[in-house]
């Protein structure tokens, strides 16, 4: 692809980048930000490009061990991040406020 | 095996660069946020099985081989990690993908003569070196392998603009000859100038650096798209690279300081101040008894989480405490400073994972103006993020951070290990208020005789 087409999807990457994250609340900076490491874990794919094409030995070694790093980044950041926001499931209140109440309430009784 | 023809591997991977951007748009609110993370997963596995169908690759089995070694190391750690043990995680990964990205740029070095191209795999070998190095020093700190605080030595930046002059000149030369030999030494400089710029960075300040350094991989990934042509890691990379530095400057900004404040503060001496001396003046300390009858005849309890709860693994107990006072009809809340943990943000994950609702999390914006209304606040494990000291003393380091307006509430008691100051290393003027009581020991320890002296009242 020639240079001004690359320079072009730089740029508005760049602008959809800034776009995407600009309002978010200080609650989902963690998620969003490991959410955004395991995304340039993407690098496995240039690593498993330069592992396929590897001749020699020791440039066979050197792309895999990037293929095992990326690896690496990419699943461990989207398990992780995946972690994190299981544990927002909220909308949990209702239920446990009237376990609670509930549980009051028999205590009461005898 | 017939290859996949140009147009349908363009076609998937934009398929992926889609699917990245729905992502970082699904991790911007809490409803759509796990089925965003979801979202990118699946546009990286697209990717990954589009680079098999579609490029030549020998040596399948040896690289099928690694993805499972890297797979089955990070799947399990990811899965197992304890929450507070999260950030140096996520610095971790953050790392490694650096790293595979400088590994990538210096095996491509021997397969062009073009300058521009030469160009990009410095910039992708030096950037992500620094990230490597950076979160290896970052992941060090906050796993406690080595000191918290900002270590600096006289020359330290004298060694940096060297280090920065000489990996300069390094990538001149192997852009103009394209020498292994430089592109290794460039390497070697790029890790130690990842070194020095994390060695100063305070411990409070090291969540904004793995930010930055997330940004940092995501600018190296981008480079080396260029340098393979391949526009999915173009892409993906400047995605990362663009919203990383933007989140790092709303880090920042949540803790009242500058980016540039944060990586330079400790060249100038500035976030070094403070003192770890313990003062000898009187405090009013009680009993769990004494807490539990202030908290359990009041109204409105707020309760201000830090990371001395996250460490001591309490916030099961602090959510059954909610709980208990809740059950005599006591109006309760959490107050969540933006940066409380070790991540902006990382408290809520604590205390979710403690099934505390979604709901009852207050932002500071929302809460501060309610501890007037409040009998009671009890901090637990926090200490800077209360301090007036960053609204009264424009000399200390936390100066211009927003706080918790605790002193606003009738009472307040603290749950404290020691009077030892806290992270930042400043005294804390509200500890001998006369509103203050405290209440020494582990902060789960203490929430667990609070718990029970409030259940037998």
């Amino acid at each position: 692809m020639d240079g001004m087409s690359l320079l072009t999807i730089t740029v508005l990457a760049v602008f959809v980048g800034f776009e995407v994250v600009s309002k978010v609340s200080s609650t989902l900076h963690t998620p969003l930000m490991s959410g955004a490491n395991a995304i340039h874990g993407i690098i496995l794919v240039g690593a498993i490009i330069v592992a396929g094409q590897a001749t020699d030995l020791w440039v066979l070694v050197v792309a895999l061990l990037a293929v095992v790093l990326a690896t690496a980044n990419l699943v461990g950041g989207f398990v992780v991040t995946d972690r994190m926001l299981e544990m927002f499931r909220g909308r949990q209140r209702p239920p446990s406020k009237t376990e609670a109440a509930a549980g009051a309430v028999e205590e009461r009784r005898p | 095996m017939t290859l996949l023809n140009p147009t349908w591997t363009a076609l998937l991977y934009l398929a992926a660069a889609a699917c990245f951007i729905l992502a970082l748009k699904g991790l911007n609110s809490p409803r759509t946020a796990r089925r965003g993370n979801l979202i990118g997963a699946l546009g990286a596995l697209l990717a990954v099985v589009t680079v098999f169908v579609s490029v030549k690759l020998d040596n399948v089995p040896w690289i099928l081989g690694a993805v499972a070694v890297g797979a089955g190391v990070a799947a399990p750690v990811a899965r197992r990690v304890q929450m507070t043990q999260m950030p140096q995680l996520v610095a971790m990964f953050n790392g490694v993908g650096g790293g595979a990205a400088a590994l990538v740029a210096l095996l491509e070095l021997s397969h062009t003569g073009d300058p521009w191209v030469r160009l990009a795999i410095v910039f992708t070998l030096l950037v992500g070196a620094v990230s490597f190095a950076g979160s290896g020093v970052t992941f060090a700190k906050l796993q406690g392998l080595m000191t918290t605080r900002p270590v600096t030595f006289p020359g330290l930046p004298v060694l940096m603009a060297l280090v920065l002059l000489a990996a300069v000149g390094a990538g001149v030369a192997v852009i103009l000859n394209g020498s292994l030999v430089l592109a290794l030494i460039l390497l070697v400089l790029g890790l130690t100038a990842g070194v020095l710029l994390v060695l100063p960075v305070g411990g409070a300040d090291v969540p904004i650096v793995i930010s930055l350094l997330n940004a940092f991989t995501g600018l190296a990934v981008a480079a080396s798209g260029l340098v393979l042509g391949n526009v999915l890691l173009l892409v993906a990379g400047t995605l990362v690279g663009a919203s990383g530095t933007i989140l790092t400057r709303a880090m920042a900004a949540a803790m009242g300081r500058s980016v540039a404040g944060i990586m330079f503060g400790a060249f100038k001496g500035g976030s070094t101040a403070g003192s770890t001396a313990v003062s000898e003046r009187p405090v009013r300390s009680s009993s769990a008894e004494d807490v539990a009858v202030l908290l359990g005849y009041a109204q409105r309890v707020i309760i201000v989480p830090g990371y001395g709860l996250a460490v001591a693994q309490g916030q099961h107990t602090a959510a059954e405490l909610a709980l208990a006072l809740e059950s005599r009809g006591i109006e309760v809340d959490f107050a969540i400073h933006p940066v409380a943990g070790r991540m902006p943000g990382h408290m809520n994950v604590l205390l979710a994972e403690a099934n505390v609702p979604y709901e009852s999390l207050k932002e500071m914006s929302d809460i501060n103006s309610e501890f007037k209304t409040a009998d009671v606040a009890l901090v637990v494990g926090a200490n800077d993020v209360v301090n007036p000291a960053a609204k009264t003393t424009s000399g200390s380091p936390i100066y211009g951070m927003p706080i918790l307006e605790v002193s606003d509430a009738r009472q307040v008691v603290f749950l404290k290990r020691s009077m030892r100051p806290g992270f930042a290393g400043i005294e804390n003027e509200l500890l001998y208020e006369p509103q203050t009581t405290l209440l020494f020991g582990d902060a789960k320890d203490s929430l667990t005789k609070v718990l029970g002296a409030v259940k037998a009242l």
